[in-house]
């Protein structure tokens, strides 16, 4: 109880506006537009589970919404080569995970910080594929959409598959071996490696999962639309990184469980639609966006400075 | 010798938490004197310092400075009253110019302030050619070795006017030559009045440089004599004449096979060398010497933190290669380290996580973690070693001290080893924790695990040992049996002539 009051904070945080929004704007509750706003949040959802497993790991990658921008191109392009669904897929999720792995090779191999090394990369994925591209959007070919199903079926299953990993990876983190090794090395590399563990294994491991998750959510969000932006992975990074934090996620490692980072992100997501339907004008959605991160922030800098005492 | 002194300290005591670190200490630095500090790790050296530069403040005695009592000596106040210390490590800013570093020692801290960059340097050209140091005042600290680092640190000193310069273990990590040096630097500042405080664990050194020798043992001075007076033999029974408490637990059967063995193993990186030993199933070697002798370097070859270079390591009589503690582990080598608090166990999480760390593979098959399991295996390790907490959830953080220990321990006695180290098992650890750590080292032995145990506790080591190894300069120097007399394991720790040159 006492170990989740974190979580169940954000949470009533994310209850008590829902229920605001019920009294003042009733306008809120359309099936259609929340459904929209939920199937628009679902790759996000699963990049937001892939940078909390980096950041409970002591480690921040920067590049996932270049790394997502490339694999949306490239899932377009192999689509519009009339490649299957089939193998579109699993190839974006390839090339995430490649890229991923890349980052983990120069984090966990060379014992690079992971801020400069994902800045690198984050800059040399989004200028490489600029110049490449010269920024052109990607035509799809019929049956990608939605995977070809009707929009309404298609958005279910966006979010269906959005909340089946968010299942799976709290599973794994809580009842895998590997999941608890994220934990310890994210609280203690040393002590970690001390107990027989493979510190820099884990590491590796966890941006080359961080890459597959991008590639997994890049393709869901190519689904949404008959063309590919090539920019849709611009601020990504941002966006998923305040998730986590909001989500009570400690940016200093070890600590934070995914329930936190998807009520952390519903409760983000839902700042703009709400503005909406309160009549507010949209311009303040990033600052109130940044007043709850900064909240966040300040309340785990006032509860374990508690803590310490 | 009429003269003021410097420094006088009466009856002074210092408790932290329940533990006394001083428990009556009285000395006094006269004007133009080397007095030298002499006890066993433990032995209180390190606490008086820290009371005599305001770092910690006393519980009880006083402390006079020049004729003047001072009641709340703070580390400002000890700076103004003329104290310095130079400790073994340099506290300087590596990144800094040397002139620098002297000007943020001497010069007030006032951001707004225009900073006259001739001044200094002629300021600090100044002073470290007073100590005879060939040291351009524009190098970059960094780029200096740690004795001219320590001679930075002297100019510091003299800089602010200090009477009383306190040095901790200055020769450490120093050359025969740099030895010589800083020995002469020591006379100018005897010549020059100023007194000196001097700690050092090499007797030779104390004979050499020092006037006076005040020998401290458990937290209290038991004599003060002029060096002249004193040979090698008569301190090291000053430092070591107790008795050994009886209270630990005895040996149970005779040794069985060898488990461990040693022959010739070394490692450059820990400055470990031809280290040569056995240990057998059932038996408790224990790892003597002082600080810096080596001990905790050995333990971390063995675990494969920093792998052997040279020589073999042979476990149950098969040649081992530990390159990495995932080795050490897979090969039944268990390690309890000596920074608990920093590796021991993870402070974030829950005691029954801590305790199933290393043995994931083998309670948990198919790496699917059972909490069902992993609650169980805990809650009898808790009743077991008696640890204090409200249940296997609890952050291990919550724990004191010597609870935290026993869960570290529990994660290794859970992976059943063949060969168990512990680095200074009870270091920091109330009385009561401490005895049944004891016991449980000893049961571990019972049960035919080989256990070397390091510790800079002379009467846990004589107390708990089957053998003794004493290390010194990185390398076993002596093997002596259990029960063995006090005074002989500090002579092997500390006499033994100089081994070619450096170390």
């Amino acid at each position: 109880m006492k170990r989740c009051f974190r979580e169940l904070s954000v949470a009533l945080a994310l209850g008590l506006l829902l229920l605001f929004l019920a009294v003042a704007a009733p306008t809120f509750y359309q099936p259609q537009p929340l459904l929209s706003l939920l199937t628009r949040e679902a790759p996000t959802l699963v990049v937001a589970c892939g940078i909390a497993l980096v950041i409970i790991c002591r480690q921040i990658d920067i590049s996932v919404g270049s790394q997502f921008s490339v694999c949306s191109v490239c899932a377009g392009l192999l689509a519009s080569m009339n490649w299957p669904l089939a193998l579109v897929l699993p190839a974006s999720v390839a090339i995430g995970a490649l890229m991923g792995a890349t980052n983990g090779a120069l984090v966990a191999g060379l014992r690079l910080p992971s801020i400069v090394v994902t800045l690198a990369t984050m800059v040399t994925w989004r200028e490489g594929l600029r110049w490449l591209r010269q920024g052109v959007w990607v035509d799809l070919p019929n049956g990608i959409q939605w995977f070809g199903l009707s929009q309404a079926a298609g958005q279910w299953a966006l979010i269906l598959i959005a909340l089946l990993l968010l299942v799976v990876m709290v599973l794994v983190m809580k009842h895998l071996s590997a999941g608890r090794f994220v934990y310890a090395v994210g609280s203690d590399a040393e002590a970690a490696r001390l107990a027989g563990i493979r510190p820099q294994l884990v590491t590796f491991t966890t941006f080359a999962l961080m890459g597959a998750l991008v590639g997994l959510a890049a393709m869901m969000n190519v689904a949404q639309s008959p063309q590919v932006d090539p920019n849709s992975g611009t601020g990504l990074e941002l966006k998923v990184i305040a998730a986590v934090v909001v989500g009570g996620v400690a940016i200093s490692g070890g600590r934070g469980n995914l329930w936190g980072v998807f009520v952390g992100l519903l409760l983000l997501a839902c700042v703009s639609p709400a503005l909406t339907h309160l009549h507010v004008e949209a311009y303040w959605e990033k600052a109130i966006q940044g007043a709850i991160i900064l909240l966040a922030v300040v309340a785990d800098g006032l509860r374990s400075r508690k803590e310490k005492r | 010798m009429t003269e003021q002194a410097l420094v006088k300290i009466q009856q002074v005591s210092k408790s932290y938490g329940g533990v006394r670190a001083l428990k009556g200490v009285s000395f006094d630095l006269r004007p133009g004197e080397v007095h030298a500090l002499l006890g066993e790790n433990g032995a209180g050296k390190s606490t008086l310092i820290k009371v005599i530069t305001g770092a910690h403040q006393p519980n009880g005695g006083t402390i006079e400075i020049a004729g003047q009592p001072v009641r709340h000596l703070t580390p400002a106040t000890a700076r103004e009253l003329g104290i310095a210390c130079i400790y073994q490590q340099p506290a300087l800013f590596p990144d800094l110019a040397v002139a620098e570093n002297i000007a943020l020692r001497l010069e007030p801290a006032t951001a707004g302030r225009r900073v006259d960059w001739p001044a200094r340097r002629a300021r600090a050209a100044q002073l470290l050619q007073r100590i005879g140091a060939e040291i351009s005042p524009d190098a970059e600290v960094r780029s200096l070795s740690m004795p001219e680092q320590q001679l930075v640190e002297i100019a510091c000193a003299l800089g602010a006017g200090a009477r009383v310069v306190i040095m901790d273990e200055p020769t450490a990590s120093l050359t025969q030559k740099e030895v010589q040096l800083l020995f002469g630097v020591v006379r100018d500042l005897q010549g020059s009045g100023v007194g000196v405080i001097y700690i050092s664990h090499r007797l030779e050194e104390i004979f050499t440089v020092a006037d006076r020798v005040t020998v401290l043992r458990d937290g209290e001075s038991v004599a003060t004599n002029p060096v002249d007076e004193m040979n090698e033999a008569s301190l090291i029974k000053l430092m070591v004449g107790r008795e050994v408490s009886t209270i630990y637990p005895a040996t149970e059967g005779a040794p069985g096979e060898v488990v461990l063995s040693l022959k010739n193993v070394g490692c450059a990186i820990g400055g470990v060398h031809n280290v040569t030993l056995d240990v057998r199933a059932g038996e408790v070697v224990g790892l003597a010497g002082l600080v810096g002798a080596g001990r905790t370097e050995l333990a971390r070859v063995l675990f494969g933190i920093t792998p052997a270079d040279t020589g073999e390591i042979l476990l149950n009589g098969q040649r081992l290669a530990v390159r990495s503690p995932q080795d050490a582990v897979a090969h039944g080598i268990a390690y309890v380290p000596e920074d608990r608090r920093r590796h021991g166990v993870i402070l974030d999480m829950t005691v029954a996580a801590n305790m199933t760390m290393a043995i994931h593979r083998r309670i948990f098959p198919g790496a699917w973690l059972r909490f069902d399991a992993e609650r169980l295996l805990a809650l009898g390790y808790i009743r077991d070693l008696d640890v204090k907490t409200y249940g296997p959830e609890a952050p291990t953080g919550s724990l004191s001290g010597g609870n935290q220990q026993k869960v570290a321990l529990t994660r290794w006695l859970a992976t059943k080893p063949k060969l168990f180290i512990f680095d200074e098992p009870t270091q920091g650890v109330d009385v009561g924790a401490k005895s049944e750590i004891h016991k449980i080292i000893r049961r571990l032995a019972k049960d035919g695990v080989a256990v070397l145990m390091i510790s800079s506790d002379l009467p846990e080591i004589l107390g708990m040992s089957d053998r003794i190894a004493v290390m010194r300069g990185g390398t076993i120097t002596a093997i002596l049996p259990g029960k063995s007399d006090a005074h002989d394991v500090m002579v092997a720790a500390l006499r033994q002539t100089e081994i070619g040159g450096s170390r």
